[in-house]
C-alpha cells in the first residue's frame, strides 16, 4: 500500500484526461507507440519501473485532455492485457476499465509470414481473434495463426 | 443472380459442395454447354502451373465463354512493379470472372476484396486451392456412390500438402475416419488434429504404411514426399522409399478402395499400381475439369 501511495507522489495528478496503469516495464513504449502518443501535442506524463505489488515493475501513462475511444484502447489489450484505463474528469476517477481484446484488428500487427501478400502488397493487415485469452490471431489472408509471442505492432 | 467469389474451400458449406457436385455430375453426362456464350474470363497465373491452367481454360470454352489472361507473370506489367491491386483493377473492367493463380499466401483473398468482379482461386502460394479440392471430393463421391462414413487414409507429406489439408475441412461435414499415415518430420498439424477433435472426428496417425492400414481403406490419398521439405537429408533417406505404394500391398484392399493423387507423381506410387483398376489417379484429374466447370457456374449464380 505504501508502494502504491508513492507511485502517487511520483506522477502528477491530472485534472482531466486518461491514466493507463499497470503497464509491464517492457511494454511501455511500445504502448506509447501504438498509441501514438508521440504525435500528440497535449501534455502527457509517463513514469516507468514504478513498483507494484501486482506485477513487480510497472508503468504508467497519464495523458492530460484526452479521451480515447474504446476501440482504440483495445488495441493494447494485444501486448498489455491486464492495464486499467482511469478516466479522470476534475481530478477523480469517473471510470475504471480493463482493456479486451476486440474481435477483428485491422491495421496494427504485422503477419509473421514472409510470403503472405500483406508484406508484398501496400495494404492494411487484418486479423481475426480466434483466442482472446491466449491472445491467438489468424490473418484473414494467408489463414496462418499467431500466438502472443510472434505478435509483431507495425 | 448472385455472385461470390470461391477462395478457400470453407467459404462453402456442406449445401454448397454438395451443390457442386451434382453439377459436375450434369457436367460429366454433358460438358459441352454454351451457358457462358458472350462471356469473357480471364486466366491470370503469376505462377506457371500449366496442368491447373488448361483445365480451368478448357472448362470455360466447353461453356462457350472467352478467354484472356497470362500463363506467367513474367511477360505482364508485374515485373515493372505494378502492385497486385492495380492488375485487378485493371482486368476487372474488362471481363465477367477473374480464375487467378499466385505465388503469395492470401492474394486471393486480397484479389477477392478488391475486383469488382468474382474471382475464383486456383491456388495461393502454400495457402489455398478449392477446385483441387472440389474434384478431390467428386473422384470420392463419383467412386464410392457417397460422401458420409468413409475411410480417408493420407499418404506421404501431411504436414506442408495443402491439399491434404483442405481435403480434411470439405471431408469433415460427411462423418469421415481418418488415418495420417506420415514420417515424424512431415506429420499432420497440430492445428488440424484440434479441429478434428472439435467435431467429434476420429483420425489414427501411423508412421508405418503398411498393408493392414491399407486394407481398411476406402480411399487412399497419396501425395509427394519433397526432399526440400527436410532440414536432416539422412532422415529424408531413410523414409523416401517407405511412403511407396506398390501393386503387391494392394492384394487384400478393400474392393471399393480407390488410389487419388494429385499429381505430379515421381515415385510414391510405382508404375506397377497403374494398371489396377483401383487406381484412380488419372480419371481423378479428368474430373477436375467437370468439378471446374462446376465451380464456374455456381460462383456466376448461372443455373444448368
Amino acid at each position: 500500500m505504501i508502494n502504491e501511495y508513492k507511485k502517487e507522489l511520483e506522477v502528477a495528478a491530472l485534472e482531466n484526461g486518461t491514466v493507463i496503469d499497470h503497464i509491464p516495464s517492457d511494454r511501455l513504449f511500445k504502448v506509447v507507440s501504438l498509441l501514438g502518443l508521440e504525435k500528440l501535442d497535449k501534455s502527457i506524463t509517463i513514469g516507468n519501473n514504478l513498483i507494484s505489488h501486482k506485477i513487480g515493475k510497472k508503468g504508467i501513462i497519464k495523458i492530460a485532455d484526452t479521451f480515447f475511444k474504446e476501440e482504440e484502447l483495445n488495441k493494447i489489450a494485444l501486448i498489455a492485457p491486464n492495464v486499467k484505463i482511469n478516466v479522470i474528469k476534475g481530478y477523480k476517477v469517473t471510470e475504471k476499465k480493463p482493456v479486451t481484446l476486440p474481435d477483428r484488428i485491422v491495421g496494427i500487427i504485422r503477419c509473421g509470414n514472409p510470403k503472405c501478400i500483406t508484406n508484398n502488397e501496400p495494404m492494411k493487415t487484418v486479423f481475426d481473434v480466434i483466442d482472446k485469452e491466449r491472445v491467438e490471431v489468424k490473418c484473414k489472408y494467408c489463414e496462418r495463426a499467431m500466438g502472443k509471442d510472434s505478435i509483431e505492432i507495425i | 443472380m448472385k455472385r461470390e467469389s470461391l477462395v478457400s474451400i470453407t467459404d462453402y458449406s456442406k449445401e454448397d459442395i454438395l451443390d457442386v457436385l451434382e453439377k459436375a455430375s450434369q457436367f460429366e453426362q454433358n460438358p459441352n454447354r454454351r451457358v457462358l456464350e458472350g462471356k469473357v474470363i480471364a486466366t491470370l497465373f503469376f505462377e506457371p502451373s500449366t496442368r491447373t491452367r488448361l483445365s480451368f481454360e478448357t472448362a470455360v470454352n466447353r461453356l462457350g465463354g472467352r478467354v484472356i489472361g497470362f500463363s506467367d507473370a513474367s511477360t505482364t506489367s508485374s515485373t515493372k512493379g505494378e502492385t497486385l491491386k492495380d492488375t485487378i483493377m485493371m482486368v476487372s473492367n474488362y471481363v465477367d470472372l477473374i480464375i487467378m493463380r499466385h505465388y503469395l499466401d492470401g492474394a486471393a483473398r486480397y484479389a477477392s476484396e478488391i475486383a469488382s468482379v468474382p474471382v475464383v482461386n486456383a491456388g495461393d502460394g502454400a495457402n489455398q486451392h478449392p477446385s483441387q479440392t472440389m474434384l478431390d471430393l467428386y473422384s470420392i463421391y463419383k467412386t464410392q456412390g457417397r460422401l458420409e462414413n468413409l475411410n480417408i487414409t493420407m499418404v506421404g507429406d501431411l504436414k506442408y500438402g495443402r491439399t491434404v489439408h483442405s481435403l480434411l475441412m470439405a471431408m469433415s461435414h460427411f462423418k469421415p475416419t481418418f488415418h495420417f499415415v506420415a514420417p515424424e518430420e512431415l506429420k499432420m498439424p497440430e492445428e488440424y488434429k484440434l479441429y478434428c477433435d472439435s467435431l467429434h472426428i476420429p483420425y489414427v496417425e501411423h508412421q508405418d504404411f503398411t498393408e493392414e492400414v491399407i486394407n481398411q481403406a476406402d480411399i487412399l490419398y497419396m501425395t509427394r514426399v519433397q526432399r526440400e521439405r527436410f532440414t536432416d537429408l539422412m532422415e529424408y533417406e531413410k523414409v523416401k522409399n517407405v511412403y511407396t505404394l506398390h501393386n503387391q500391398m494392394l492384394r487384400d484392399s478393400k474392393p471399393n478402395l480407390r488410389i487419388l493423387h494429385p499429381l505430379p507423381r515421381v515415385n510414391e506410387i510405382s508404375q506397377d499400381v497403374d494398371d489396377n483398376p483401383k487406381a484412380y489417379y488419372f480419371e481423378q484429374a479428368k474430373n477436375g475439369l467437370y468439378a471446374r466447370q462446376a465451380i464456374i457456374c455456381k460462383v456466376l449464380g448461372i443455373e444448368i
